[in-house]
């Protein structure tokens, strides 16, 4: 099936990206591969290059890294974390993430878009993670945004799709991938979210806390694959619909 | 002869004093902290909370919920799972001097205990920094006594522009600067600042601190605040248990850290607890009512209260103690350490501060995290 997710014009067959630095590196290249991902997240400030357990040295081949700005407070740190990610050979692709907010770590939009807007231009495929705001996703697009990144629920509350409303009017309105960043927590939750037509899934806590992070890893690939096939299918559509009525209730007109 | 105390709770001249009533509050909350009055059924309302209050916090704190401490450390592993995933971030202390002019009845540093006194220069700091390295650490914690005159924010901040050579991440953990000496400091190269209040009981607080400019409590409430003002990013706060009651104690460290997250919401914020110690010339000083079990209460207490914050563990705890702390409450952990000065690279060149219970090094601790199936981070910062 011809069913690609497209990202700053780079397609993948995966709609599931791996969030690390929660787990053991040597667990990195099991759970890569169980959940058969594409792309995985790596925060920048755990990377010791040349050093000690450097998360850079347990990506496989292959994989596409999407470096997280985490760390930054404001655009301009989130703009030169990027370009350090860039410059240690990350690559393009960068995860906007600014937060001034220790305690529930809540994204600052604001910041962000001036974040994406620098970064854009600087030929970043950007992919900035925000409290699913409509102005603010109109913003990131104009920007120059590849994506934008709601958070379900608070970071590492595994609480599943608390803004679903919020989450569907962005995926109504905006014509850019809408990847749910934070909050799932099981595989239901990923495969809920993603029969109302999200793109993609990211996920870190919720395997990182797992008994089993490699087996967890496959079922939220399973999940997140019956999830797509449902919304394809159309069954997202029906579901919202009232129920039918067994016979018309306005079959009584003539005219 | 008789000399009358300085006033223990009046600023001297030249101490910064910044508009702030968070010392207020916390006095007032702290006198009225009456731990005897919470029962098992409100330690048990307070863990069936999504996110708990300061009321729910001083449940967790109160002899009631001793009989809970196995629920408690259940909820708490999973909270700090939760935020900090299963890493457990390393590092190692540097004392750079151990001159000090403050009679801290509890320190081996203070000026009255007849130690080798010394100073590393410039050269040295930088063998031991380059020794630490080595070891592939990348956060130091870079401590001096309490002497203006000896090792002044200057000499403090040279060491840091070396250090932050060597490691991305570099905290002090020196005297209570003014703001812009805590600006100048975090342009040289820090962004961690930790400054304990010892104990927040001000009375004791004047007992303990007979003379030397530590007596003057307001001036080191107020530091992390200040140390926020000069662009720290971050601020660690904690009381040593067992010089005062250090549930009081506890509780108003707590309430102290969640007032200032509140004022400055991106103040990360990070919890020590250091237990009383023996030292030279005085073995007997000890942490009186602070059993192990006291202590597990008030970190999971912590982590229930704030499972955002940062918690370090100590060398002054054994090693099987600090083993199991970590990932249940504790999120970092020293190893490879000396209490003497230097002591790394050269032979130390001046005495400990105190007698330390776990002498591991950075290889050994590694693999006790890894052991205990976590993930032993170096570097979880990138300073720009
Ligand atoms: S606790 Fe600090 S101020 Fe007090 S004697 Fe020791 S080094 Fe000096």
């Amino acid at each position: 099936m011809n069913d690609m997710l497209m990202i700053g014009g780079v397609s993948f067959c995966s709609r599931f990206i791996l969030g690390s630095g929660k787990f053991s590196l040597e667990d990195t290249k099991k759970v890569i591969e169980n959940a058969g991902v594409e792309m995985a997240t790596l925060a920048l400030r755990r990377a010791n290059v040349g050093g000690e357990e450097n998360i850079l040295d347990y990506m496989p081949e292959g994989i596409t890294l999407l470096p997280n700005t985490s760390g930054a407070r404001t655009a301009e740190e989130a703009v030169r974390i990027a370009r350090l990610a860039r410059s240690l050979g990350c690559g393009d692709f960068v995860k906007i993430e600014v937060i001034h907010d220790s305690k529930y770590l809540m994204p600052d939009n604001y910041e962000t878009v001036k974040a994406t807007e620098t970064l854009a231009k600087e030929g970043f495929i950007v992919m900035p993670y925000v409290y699913p705001d409509l102005v603010t996703a109109r913003a990131l697009r104009d920007a120059g945004a590849a994506a934008v990144m709601p958070l379900g629920a608070p970071i590492g509350s595994n609480k599943g799709l608390l803004t679903r409303d919020f989450v569907q009017i962005l995926i109504d309105e905006i014509d850019l991938p809408i990847i749910v960043d934070a909050g799932i927590g099981r595989p239901s939750q990923a495969c809920e979210a993603m029969e109302m037509g999200v793109d993609a899934i990211m996920a870190n806590t919720a395997i990182a806390t797992a008994g089993d992070v490699a087996l967890v890893a496959k079922a939220f690939r399973l999940a997140i694959e019956s999830g797509r096939a449902a919304y394809l299918a159309g069954l997202g559509r029906v579901l919202e619909q009232n129920a039918e009525a067994s016979s018309p209730l306005t079959g009584f007109l003539e005219e | 002869m008789e000399r009358k105390k300085t006033d223990h709770m009046a600023y001297l001249p030249d101490m910064d004093v910044i508009d702030s009533d968070m010392m207020e509050q916390v006095l007032r909350q702290m006198n009225d902290y009456d731990y005897e009055q919470y029962t098992s059924a409100s330690v048990q309302a307070a863990l069936r909370k999504d996110s708990l209050s300061v009321e729910d916090f001083a449940a967790m704190l109160s002899p009631a919920a001793e009989a809970h401490l196995e629920e408690m450390a259940r909820r708490a592993r999973a909270e700090t799972a939760r935020f900090f995933g299963n890493s457990i971030t390393m590092f190692t202390p540097l004392y750079i001097a151990n001159y000090c002019e403050n009679h801290c009845v509890y320190c081996g540093f203070n000026c009255f205990n007849k130690i080798k006194r010394g100073k590393l220069t410039m050269e040295e700091i930088e063998t031991e920094l380059r020794t630490i390295a080595a070891t592939g650490l990348q956060e130091v914690l870079i401590l001096t006594g309490e002497c203006r005159g000896a090792s002044g924010p200057e000499y403090i901040g040279h060491a840091v522009r070396l250090a932050n050579q060597y490691f991305s991440t570099v905290g002090i953990e020196i005297y209570p600067l003014n703001v812009e000496e805590y600006r100048y400091i975090q342009s040289c190269g820090a962004d961690f600042v930790s400054v304990y209040q010892e104990t927040y009981d001000t009375d004791r607080y004047d007992e303990m601190h007979p003379m030397g400019t530590k007596r003057i409590y307001p001036y080191r409430f107020y530091a992390q605040e200040r140390a926020i003002l000069g662009g720290m990013r971050g601020v660690a706060f904690g009381a040593l248990l067992g010089l005062g009651n250090f549930r009081k104690d506890a509780y108003a460290a707590g309430l102290h850290a969640s007032l200032l997250q509140k004022k400055y919401p991106h103040a990360e914020i990070a919890f020590s607890f250091p237990r009383l110690r023996p030292y030279i010339n005085n073995a007997k000083n000890n942490p009186n009512d602070v059993g192990e079990r006291q202590l597990l209460q008030t970190m999971l207490a912590y982590r229930l209260f704030m499972p955002f914050a940062g918690i370090t563990i100590s060398t002054r705890e054994r090693a099987g103690f600090r083993d199991n702390v970590i990932g249940l409450a504790a999120t970092k952990i020293s190893a490879g350490v000396s209490v003497g000065v230097g002591g790394h690279g050269e032979e130390a060149k001046g005495d400990e501060q105190f007698d330390i219970s776990d002498p591991r090094s950075v290889d050994d601790v590694r693999s006790a995290i890894a052991r205990r199936g976590m993930q032993p981070v170096f570097t979880d910062y990138v300073r720009v």
